[in-house]
């Protein structure tokens, strides 16, 4: 690490005095989503035939690097979709789960086809606006669902690399990753079930706020599928 | 004080706005047909109607209905589907002990308003929520197929 710093260091100031002779052209950045990027001034600046083989180099370390980030940030946040509380409403068949042992919950309550129960089994026939105090009782959000027929959404049963490339693609979400980034980050639903989930139920490894940071991290560093 | 419509009628009434529907409809308006069961919404003996939905009163807060529409078992045959279930239910001789049959009849109305023929499977599907100790389901099926028939 010290080693790669020390190299990093030499090369800005290479970079620098060719800058101060005017050899060198600046230019875009080569990809949209880099703007989080600490260390931008070896990705900002086109180089000189000199020192091309050198920079580029350096330009593959920084790629693989953010890839490995990317993905690593990923496997952090599956720790949480896989996580009973997460993981319950976004079952492999129709009926939603309950417990840390994810068992199929009770009654066999169904999705029905917008996620939000049939007949006399809507989910908010039981489920209140918030959570029914007391040991196991319904646990509440004003929206309280599954997603709908025609958008599953199944993280149960998935590897790392399974959900993230379902993840990426919108015929099985419905949303950008951007949507997505907004669905984690912000609906009242994925916090409440999450990080208020009732007497008796335990809560995700991480907080909302670092699972949300690291769901970011992935998208930004570019959504690389972990293997 | 909260106001609410129960039955088609009005009533103002003073209780905490977190007590269960099912304490308001039984202590305060004397409405004793519907049931205490489980307390924690898992046996659907406490099943009423607000807005048409079937929810489970005894975990349901009161301020969630003010102002809404509450049915209960005692104004069920005032409608149509009401009035099939209830004759078919005779007719099948549903009830042994009869503790959760007004919660199963409340569960039906909604089956049947929704799926006006219901299949087996649509059946279980929207009657898995009212558990019976008698184990009177196979009547409580044929009653609601009866009941669809009878149009």
């Amino acid at each position: 690490m010290q080693k790669n710093n020390n190299y990093r260091l030499g090369l800005k100031h290479v970079i620098y005095i060719v800058m101060t002779l005017g050899f060198i052209t600046v230019v875009a950045q080569p990809f949209n989503d880099r703007k989080d990027i600490g260390n931008v001034s070896d990705n900002s600046i086109k180089p000189n035939a000199e020192i091309s083989s050198i920079v580029s180099s350096d330009n593959n370390d920084a790629n693989k690097k953010r890839e490995q980030e990317s993905a690593d940030a990923f496997k952090e946040a599956y720790k949480v979709f896989m996580h009973p509380r997460c993981m319950n409403c976004h079952p492999s068949g129709d009926a939603p789960l309950q417990g840390d042992d994810s068992h199929i919950h009770a009654q066999n309550v169904t999705r029905g086809k917008d996620g939000k129960g049939v007949y006399a089994m809507k989910c908010s026939n039981c489920h209140q606006k918030e959570n029914t105090s007391g040991l196991n009782m319904p646990p509440g959000d004003p929206d309280w669902h599954l997603p709908p027929a025609i958008m599953k959404m199944v993280f149960q049963g998935k590897t790392p690399a399974q959900l993230a490339a379902q993840f990426k693609d919108q015929k099985q979400t419905g949303k950008t990753l951007q949507q997505m980034l907004k669905h984690v980050e912000e609906d009242h639903l994925v916090i409440n079930s999450g990080w208020n989930p009732g007497d008796g139920r335990t809560k995700p490894p991480l907080s909302h706020a670092e699972f949300a940071a690291k769901f970011k991290e992935w998208i930004e560093k570019g959504a690389v599928i972990p293997k | 004080m909260i106001t609410l419509k129960v039955n088609g009628k009005d009533y103002n009434v003073d209780v905490d706005p977190s007590t269960p529907i099912l304490w308001v409809l039984r202590d305060a308006l004397e409405l004793t047909g519907t049931k205490f069961g489980c307390g924690m919404a898992q046996c659907g003996a406490c099943t009423v109607h607000l807005n048409g939905d079937a929810v489970r009163s005894c975990i349901t807060p009161v301020a969630r209905a003010a102002g809404q529409e509450i049915k209960t078992i005692e104004s069920l045959s005032e409608d149509a589907i009401g009035k099939r279930l209830q004759k078919a239910w005779i007719e099948e001789d549903v009830p042994q002990c009869g503790y959760c049959q007004s919660g199963q009849l409340m569960a039906a109305a909604v089956l049947l308003k929704a799926k006006p023929n219901p299949t087996d499977n649509d059946i279980d599907l929207g009657m898995s929520g009212n558990i019976c100790r008698c184990g009177t389901y196979q009547r409580v099926r044929k009653a609601i197929h009866r009941a669809a028939d009878m149009k």
